[in-house]
C-alpha cells in the first residue's frame, strides 16, 4: 500500500528556551558561549543544602507564552521532580511540570499550501536546561573521558506539547516554524534551533486511511532544524509503511534522526524507558497567580502573527503573498513596519523588501539583525526616487551599497554621481548622438515599426551609463524623431 | 567558677557584666571536649583554634556594645549544615572530605551573632538512623551510659550538650532526631514549626519534613536560641513569612486553664512502663499548675510511621540522587563509563542503612506503585493533620512521651531495622503535620536513664509550648547532667 493510502499522525514536544537575564532557580546569567562552567553557583550546580528559588520573570514569559499560544493559564500550578541519572544533571533530576503545568489547551493556526491548518496545543509546562556532556571523541563510545559545562544548567525552558494533530511532515515543519515565530512575537524566546534554544522531538505513527484508532508510534529525537525535522518525518513514515506493507508491526522506540546519513536509528525500546518517578517538588511552593496577573500580561503581548496578517491584508492592502512572507518572519516585519515609519507607501515598501531586500539577503545568507540598511536610510531612498533624483534602475545600485555599506542614500548618491539625469538640454544632447549612431532603427521607426523606440531608449539609458530620467529620455527621443518625420 | 556548668543565658549574664571573657569559655569547652572526645565521639571535625579567633572577636563586639544574646557564647553544630569551608559530611564516607562553599543560612546567623562554633558534631549517615550507630565514623555513646546509645539522628549535638562538651548545639529533625536524643541524653530538644527556620544550606534528607533545632540544657535557654533562629529566609521559599514572636518573652506566663491533650493512642502497647509513669507524673504536675487534662483522640497517628517512612525515603532518593560522584564527594576507581561512575560511586559511597532507605524509597515512586504507596502515604498525611486540627480545637497542646522506651545498647536494634523505626513512633506525626513539638527530661529510670516528655502544640504556636515546657521544668526540677569521670 503506498504511503498516500495512509494517515501519518504526528505530535511534537517543543522545547523552547525562555529569554529571561538568569537562571530558572538561581541568579546565574544565561548568556550564551561564554568560558565553560562560569556562569555556575552552588544552586544551579545542585550542591547539598541548596534550594531552588523561582525567577519571577519565568513565570511572566510563560504565561505570556502560554496567552500567546491561545492556552488557559493556570490559576495554580506546582513544580515536580523528574528523576534520572546523567552526568550533565547535577541534582540527578530535573525540576519540571508534571501533574500541574502553568498552561493548557491551546492552539496554532497556520497555512499549509493556501489551506488553513489548526493544531491543538495540550500544555505548556515550565522546567530547567540540564549543562551539556564534551566528549573528548568523536562520539560517547569512543571518548577517553567527557567534561561538563554547567553554563546552560537552569536556564529556564517552556516545553509545548501538542496534540497529535499534524497530517504530515510539512505541516510538522510548518508547525514548528509557527511556533517560533509567535514565540519571537511575544518576545519571549529567541527560538534558534542552531543553538539549542529551541528543539523537538516528535511523535510518529501511521494508520490505514479512514482508521480511527492510532497505530504504534516512535518517537522521534535529534532534529536540529526546521528541515530536519521534515526530512526525519518522511523517512519515518516511509519506513513505517514499509514495515507495514510487510505485514511487521511498528516497535514503540524512541530512534535518533542521523542528518548526514539521512535516517532514523533505534536509541531505545519502550522496556528501557525511563522511569522519571516524577513526584511534587516539596523544595517550591506551588505557583498562585491570579486573574488579574494573568490579565495584565495578556494585555501587554505585542500584536501576534495572525493578527499581524489581517491587519496587513486589510489595513495596508497588501497582497496576501506578501503579507504571508513578511509576518512570517518578527525582524522582517518588524524592519517593514520601520521603514513605514518614515514612508506612507506599504506597498512600495513591501515591493522591495520581497524584491532586492531579499533578493540580497538570500544571497549573502544573512539574517534580517544583521542588515546594515537602517529603515530610516530605505525610506529616504523611496523618497529620492519620488522627487525623480534616481530612477527606479539606480535606485537598485544604490541599494546595494548601502546594503554593502551601511551609507545613507543621499551619500552613495553623491559619491558614485549617480544623481539622475533630468536636465531637457542634457537629455536632448543624449538623444541627438544616440540618432546619429543608429541610423538603422531610427530609419525602422520612421517607416512606423514604432517597436524599435524601445531599443532606442534603451540606447539612451546605456549612454547615459543608466542615469537618463527614462520617462523624459522617452519623451524627447519621440519628439526628435517625429521631427524628422 | 565552673563556667561549663552555666547555662547559655546565665553566659550571657557574666559575658554582660564583663565578668568572663568569651575566650575563657571557650578554653574552658575545649578543655572538656579533648578530655571526653576519646570516649564520646560526640565530633566529627572539631574547629577549636577558629573558635578561640571567633570568641576573641566576640570579646570585641562586648566591649564596642555591638553584642547581642549569644554574642561570645560557643555552639556546636550538626554535621549536616553546610559550613563555608569546614568539612560537612553528614557522616558519610561520600561527603567526608566535602567542604562547602557557602554557609547554610543557620550558620551565616550564628557567625553574625558572634558565637564561636566549637565544631561539627557526629550523626546517623544523611541523618538516617535513631542511634548514631550509622555514622561512618562510628556512634557516639550516651553520656549518661557509654554502653548505651545517645540517640539518633542528632545524636553527636544530644551528647555533646549533655555531657557538657557544648552549652548549645544544633539539630535537624526529621521524624524526631532532635527529639529522640534529646530524651535518651536529658536535655532539651526542640523541632520548630515546618518553615519557621530556613533549610537553606541543610543537606536534606527529607525536604518536605526536615527543620533544624536547638538543642539545650534548659527550656530558657531553648526559646532564645529559637528567637535567634527563626525568621523568614529569601533563600528558602518554604520558609514562613511570620511575624516575630520573643519567644523568651512568653516563658513564665501562669499556665492556668491550659487545656492539655493526652491521646489514647500514645499510651498503649509498647510503652516502657517507667516511661509512662514519669511521662503521666509530668502531666500531674501540669495539673497541679493550674492546666486542664483532656483525654483526645489522634486515630491516624498509628499509620503515621508507615506514612513517615514511605514519604521520607521517598524523597531522600531524589534528594541523595546528586551524590553521583561527578562534581563532589566519593568517586569510585572503578569506572568504565559515566553509569558504572555512579554506581560504583554510590555502592562503594553509602553505608547500608542509607542504601536500603533509597531503595524504599525509589520503589515507592516508581510506576505502578506510586499510587499505593506514595500517593496513598500522603492522604495519610493529610489526614493526620486533619486530626491535629480536630484535637487542636479542643486543646492547647498535647502531651506525650518522647520515645516508647529509654536509651538502647549498641547493636540492640542496628540489625533490626524495624525495631529502631519503631523509636520514631511517637515523633514522627509532627513533622507529618509540619507543628513544633519538643522533648524535656521528665525524670530518670532506676537504672538513672533519661525518660523524655514531649509537648506538641499547633503551627507557630511554640511560646505556648515552651511556656508549658518550662513550667513543667520549674515543676518538676531538672535531672541534672550525667557524671563523667574525666
Ligand atoms: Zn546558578
Amino acid at each position: 500500500m503506498p504511503l498516500e493510502d495512509y494517515t501519518i499522525v504526528i505530535g511534537l514536544e517543543v522545547h523552547a528556551e525562555l529569554m529571561t537575564k538568569t537562571k530558572l532557580f538561581c541568579s546565574c546569567s544565561t548568556s550564551f558561549g561564554n568560558e565553560a562552567n562560569s556562569q555556575v553557583c552552588p544552586i544551579c550546580l545542585g550542591l547539598p543544602g541548596t534550594l531552588p528559588v523561582l525567577n519571577e520573570k519565568a513565570v511572566e514569559f510563560a504565561v505570556k507564552a502560554g496567552s500567546a499560544l491561545n492556552c488557559e493559564i493556570a490559576n495554580f500550578s506546582k513544580f515536580d521532580r523528574k528523576n534520572y541519572f546523567y552526568p550533565d544533571l547535577t541534582k540527578a533530576y530535573q525540576i519540571s511540570q508534571y501533574e500541574m503545568p502553568i498552561c493548557r489547551y491551546g492552539q496554532v493556526e497556520f497555512f499549509v499550501n493556501g489551506v488553513k491548518k489548526v493544531v491543538g496545543i495540550n500544555r505548556v509546562h515550565m522546567e530547567e536546561e540540564a549543562g551539556k556532556s564534551v566528549h573528548s571523541g568523536a562520539t560517547i563510545t569512543d571518548s577517553e573521558f567527557s567534561l561538563e559545562d554547567y553554563n546552560r544548567c537552569g536556564i529556564p525552558l517552556i516545553e509545548i506539547v501538542s496534540e497529535p494533530d499534524m497530517r504530515s511532515p510539512e505541516e510538522a515543519r510548518i508547525y514548528m516554524e509557527t511556533l517560533r515565530n509567535i514565540l519571537r512575537y511575544a518576545n519571549v524566546s529567541d527560538c534558534k534551533m542552531e543553538e539549542g534554544s529551541l528543539r523537538c522531538d516528535a511523535n510518529i505513527s501511521l494508520m490505514p486511511k479512514g482508521a480511527t484508532k492510532f497505530g504504534t508510534r516512535s518517537e522521534i529525537k535529534n532534529m536540529n532544524s526546521f528541515k530536519a525535522v521534515q526530512k526525519a518525518l518522511e523517512y519515518e513514515a516511509l519506513r513505517q509503511a514499509e514495515l507495514l506493507d510487510a505485514g511487521k508491526k511498528v516497535v514503540q522506540e524512541t530512534r535518533t534522526w542521523d542528518d548526514s546519513a539521512g535516517i532514523t536509528m533505534s536509541m531505545r525500546s519502550k522496556e528501557e524507558a525511563h522511569d522519571y518517578r516524577y513526584f511534587p517538588e516539596p523544595d517550591l511552593v506551588p505557583i498562585v497567580l491570579t486573574d488579574e496577573y494573568i490579565q495584565n500580561l495578556k494585555d501587554s503581548l505585542p500584536e501576534l502573527p495572525v493578527a499581524k496578517l489581517n491587519r496587513y491584508l486589510n489595513e495596508l492592502e497588501l497582497p496576501p503573498y506578501d503579507a504571508e512572507l513578511i509576518t512570517a518572519n518578527k525582524d522582517l516585519a518588524d524592519y517593514f513596519e520601520a521603514v513605514l515609519e518614515y514612508y506612507k507607501d506599504a506597498k512600495v515598501v513591501s515591493n522591495w523588501l520581497m524584491g532586492e531586500f531579499m533578493r540580497l539577503i538570500n544571497e549573502q545568507g544573512l539574517e534580517i539583525d544583521q542588515v546594515k540598511v537602517k529603515p530610516k536610510d530605505l525610506a529616504a531612498m523611496f523618497t529620492l526616487q519620488d522627487k525623480g533624483v534616481i530612477s527606479s534602475k539606480i535606485a537598485k545600485t544604490v541599494f546595494e551599497d548601502m546594503f554593502k555599506t551601511g551609507k545613507d542614500p543621499d551619500a552613495v548618491v553623491k559619491e558614485k554621481g549617480l544623481v539622475q539625469i533630468s536636465d531637457v538640454s542634457e537629455i536632448e544632447n543624449i538623444v541627438q548622438d544616440v540618432i546619429k549612431n543608429n541610423p538603422a532603427p531610427v530609419s525602422q521607426y520612421l517607416e512606423g515599426k514604432e517597436k524599435v523606440l524601445g531599443f532606442l531608449v534603451g540606447q539612451v539609458m546605456k549612454f547615459s551609463h543608466g542615469k537618463a530620467n527614462p520617462q523624459m529620455a522617452n519623451e524627447y527621443l519621440k519628439k526628435a524623431l517625429d521631427k524628422l518625420k | 567558677m565552673e563556667l561549663i556548668n552555666k547555662s547559655a543565658l546565665e553566659l550571657h549574664d557574666l559575658l554582660d557584666k564583663k565578668e568572663i571573657t568569651s575566650r575563657e569559655i571557650v578554653e574552658a569547652y575545649i578543655k572538656r571536649i579533648e578530655a571526653l572526645e576519646p570516649k564520646l565521639n560526640s565530633f566529627v571535625t572539631l574547629t577549636l583554634e577558629q573558635a578561640l579567633e571567633d570568641a576573641d572577636k566576640a570579646d570585641e563586639m562586648i566591649k564596642n556594645k555591638t553584642s547581642t544574646t549569644f554574642t561570645g557564647i560557643p555552639i556546636a553544630i550538626k554535621d549536616n549544615m553546610c559550613t563555608y569551608h569546614v568539612k560537612t559530611t553528614c557522616s558519610s564516607k561520600m561527603l567526608q572530605d566535602f567542604k562547602p562553599p557557602y554557609d547554610a543560612t543557620v550558620i551565616a546567623k550564628i557567625k553574625k551573632a558572634g558565637m564561636p562554633i566549637l565544631g561539627k558534631t557526629n550523626m546517623d549517615e544523611f541523618a538516617m538512623g535513631s542511634s548514631t550507630e550509622t555514622s561512618f565514623f562510628g556512634p557516639s555513646k550516651n553520656p549518661w551510659d557509654l554502653e548505651r546509645v545517645p540517640g539518633g539522628s542528632s545524636g553527636g549535638s544530644a551528647a555533646a550538650v549533655a555531657a557538657k562538651q557544648a552549652p548549645l548545639a544544633l539539630g535537624s529533625d526529621t521524624g524526631g532526631s532532635i527529639r529522640q536524643p534529646a530524651a535518651l541524653t536529658g536535655v532539651v530538644g526542640l523541632k520548630p514549626t515546618y518553615g519557621l527556620v530556613s533549610r537553606y544550606g541543610l543537606i536534606a534528607f527529607a525536604s518536605s519534613l526536615d527543620q533544624i533545632g536547638p538543642f539545650t540544657r534548659d527550656v530558657a535557654d531553648s526559646a532564645a536560641l529559637l528567637n535567634m533562629l527563626a525568621g523568614y529566609d529569601p533563600k528558602d521559599t518554604t520558609s514562613l513569612p511570620n511575624k516575630r514572636s520573643d519567644y523568651l518573652q512568653a516563658l513564665g506566663k501562669e499556665i492556668r486553664g491550659l487545656r492539655v491533650g493526652l491521646p489514647r493512642e500514645f499510651f498503649g502497647e509498647g510503652l516502657d512502663k517507667e516511661v509512662e509513669k514519669a511521662v503521666l507524673k509530668a502531666i500531674d504536675a501540669l495539673a497541679t499548675e493550674g492546666a486542664q487534662i483532656v483525654e483526645i483522640d489522634l486515630p491516624y497517628s498509628k499509620k503515621a510511621l508507615a506514612a513517615y517512612y514511605l514519604i521520607a525515603t521517598a524523597e531522600a532518593s531524589s534528594n541523595l540522587a546528586r551524590l553521583d560522584g561527578v562534581r563532589y564527594g566519593h568517586r569510585s576507581e572503578n569506572q568504565k563509563d559515566s553509569v558504572t561512575m555512579f554506581k560504583h560511586s554510590r555502592a562503594e559511597g553509602f553505608g547500608p542503612e542509607v542504601k536500603r532507605r533509597i531503595m524504599l524509597g525509589t520503589y515507592a515512586l516508581s510506576a505502578g506503585f506510586y499510587d499505593a504507596y506514595y500517593l496513598k502515604a500522603l492522604k495519610v498525611r493529610t489526614l493526620i493533620k486533619n486530626d491535629f486540627d480536630a484535637a487542636f480545637k479542643k486543646v492547647d497542646v498535647i502531651v506525650t512521651p518522647t520515645t516508647p522506651s529509654v536509651a538502647f545498647k549498641f547493636g540492640e536494634k542496628v540489625l533490626d531495622p524495624l525495631a529502631m523505626y519503631l523509636s520514631d513512633v511517637y515523633t514522627t506525626t509532627a513533622n507529618l503535620a509540619g507543628i513544633p513539638a519538643m522533648s524535656m527530661p521528665a525524670g530518670l529510670t532506676k537504672e538513672k536513664l533519661p525518660i523524655g516528655v514531649q509537648i506538641i502544640a499547633p503551627a507557630l504556636a511554640e511560646e505556648i509550648m515552651l511556656n508549658t515546657a518550662y513550667t513543667l521544668e520549674k515543676a518538676i526540677g531538672t535531672i541534672g547532667l550525667p557524671t563523667l569521670e574525666v
